[in-house]
């Protein structure tokens, strides 16, 4: 395990390998936390969090794990990290943790926690296995963010709260587009981001 | 070692061991984290009465918690009587005793859609600096587009003139729905009147915008005929015969201090 390797297990999920955009993994909880740049990025961390610390202990018991159970294993393993992420969050972001509840719940049924525990941790050692789940969670983050960019900007013209196009029912004279505010504009915004990044990437083009 | 883990004692003692630390885990964090989840929930609680009761900038200056405990008190009343009675308002749950068949009852007319409605109820009774009451806080929940919505109506005195409608909790689409939480929205509300002179409830929504100088009526949310609907029904189930009404009755009869 080299210093390259960590390196390349946190960078490559970005654009290289990422979980949602050449995966397609994640696209649920994709389209429904969205609609705010808070609140993708509380949904990013948590599932950063979920799925670094499932990977570490998944990767440190490996070779304890009997083959035969070992998905039921991982899933306890992820759902009592989630639900103590959803604990933490109810403690300390209250406000946050209402929208996000719902969703942070559903972080266990997220195919890219379980999709790195069994493809990657179970196999590798427990430190490179926390740094994949970091890795996944920036790449996961990464579609997020630029969705909930475009989203919150011309559904609702602000920039993390912060009013930039001012609406009209506020008096300004920007016309909300509320097709963004709902969460199947999602499906357009990632098809066009998958669409780019394969055109700069024509390699991740799948073939016929 | 590889034969014995795939073996069936050892399988089952693994996954034995995994689940008690496991459940180690999420007890441990659900146990030490409540004491913050509940003064959470306390303070968003007490942040919404102090917004209704037009105290919501003092509190940010002075403190919620202080602000609410100088000036207001909750009292517990029964629905149906309209009188104050015995009990701990801060153990009060609505949405619990609304799922409880002895402490709730069904409305024979259930415009708000709740389906049950708890007995018993928890008003909020603001002081000015001199004790004297000025705003009286009712909470309200009622069917929006999506789900209940819950919130409160802050009244003058007279229990009829309104101080404000602030909604806590609802899943309205944002945007359109979810306008209720808009300041615009909620600076429409004061001065409005919810029962005419006859005293029938006379408050209302109006799509399009209600004439100037209506002291009943409201601007719906464009886009949100049916939440504008849903909250227009809340109003009127609450401030009618199987909500409030018997203790807007009582009060004014006795009196609020």
């Amino acid at each position: 395990m080299s210093d390259s390797s960590i390196k390349k297990v946190l960078t490559q999920p970005i654009v290289d390998n990422n979980p949602i955009a050449l995966q397609v993994l994640g696209i649920c909880s994709a389209l429904a936390v969205t609609s705010s740049m808070a609140n993708a990025l509380v949904m990013t961390l948590a599932v950063m969090i979920v799925t670094a610390f499932s990977s570490l202990f998944i990767s440190a018991i490996r070779n304890h794990i009997p083959s035969s159970v070992r998905i039921i294993v991982q899933m306890a393993i992820i759902a009592s990290l989630v639900i103590v992420v959803d604990q933490v969050l109810k403690a300390f972001s209250y406000q946050l943790s209402k929208e996000l509840s719902v969703f942070v719940g559903l972080i266990i049924t997220n195919c890219i926690v379980m999709g790195r525990a069994e493809a990657f941790a179970m196999k590798e050692k427990p430190v490179v296995s926390f740094m994949d789940g970091i890795g996944n969670g920036l790449g996961y983050g990464a579609i997020l963010m630029a969705v909930a960019f475009f989203r919150e900007l011309f559904g609702f013209g602000t920039f993390f709260g912060i009013e930039v196009l001012p609406l009209i029912q506020n008096d300004g004279w920007y016309q909300a587009n509320g097709l963004l505010v709902l969460p199947f504009s999602s499906f357009f915004i990632i098809g066009l981001i998958i669409w780019a990044i394969r055109q700069w990437k024509p390699e991740q083009v799948e073939k016929d | 070692m590889s034969s014995k883990k795939e073996s069936f004692f050892g399988t089952v003692s693994f996954v034995i061991i995994v689940c008690l630390v496991c459940a180690a885990l999420v007890s441990v964090s659900a146990v030490k984290l409540k004491p913050l989840q509940t003064a959470n929930k306390l303070l968003d609680q007490q942040t919404k009465i102090l917004e209704a009761a037009g105290l919501l900038e003092l509190g940010t200056e002075k403190g919620i918690v202080a602000t609410y405990s100088q000036f207001v008190t909750a009292k517990m009343i029964d629905l149906k009587t309209g009188e104050y009675i015995d009990g701990n308002p801060d153990m009060f749950d609505e949405r619990r005793d609304a799922r409880d068949e002895t402490k709730s009852v069904k409305p024979e007319n259930d415009i708000a859609g709740i389906n049950r409605r708890a007995n018993s109820a928890v008003v909020y009774l603001v002081t000015d600096g001199s004790g004297s009451v000025n705003t009286v806080i009712l909470p309200i929940v009622g069917s929006g587009l999506w789900d209940l919505m819950y919130g409160f109506i802050g009244f003058e005195p007279d229990l009829n003139t309104v101080k404000s409608v602030v909604y806590s909790d609802h899943k309205e689409t944002p945007g359109l729905g979810a306008e209720v939480m808009n300041p615009r929205w909620k600076a429409l509300w004061p001065g409005k009147k919810m029962y005419d002179e006859q005293n029938n409830i006379a408050i209302q929504i109006v799509k399009g915008g209600a004439k100037k100088g209506d002291i009943h009526g409201v601007d719906a949310l464009s886009g949100a005929t049916l939440t504008s609907a849903g909250v227009e029904r809340t109003l009127h189930f609450w401030l009618g015969e199987e909500g409030y009404g018997p203790f807007i009755k009582a009060t004014r009869a006795r009196g609020l201090n």
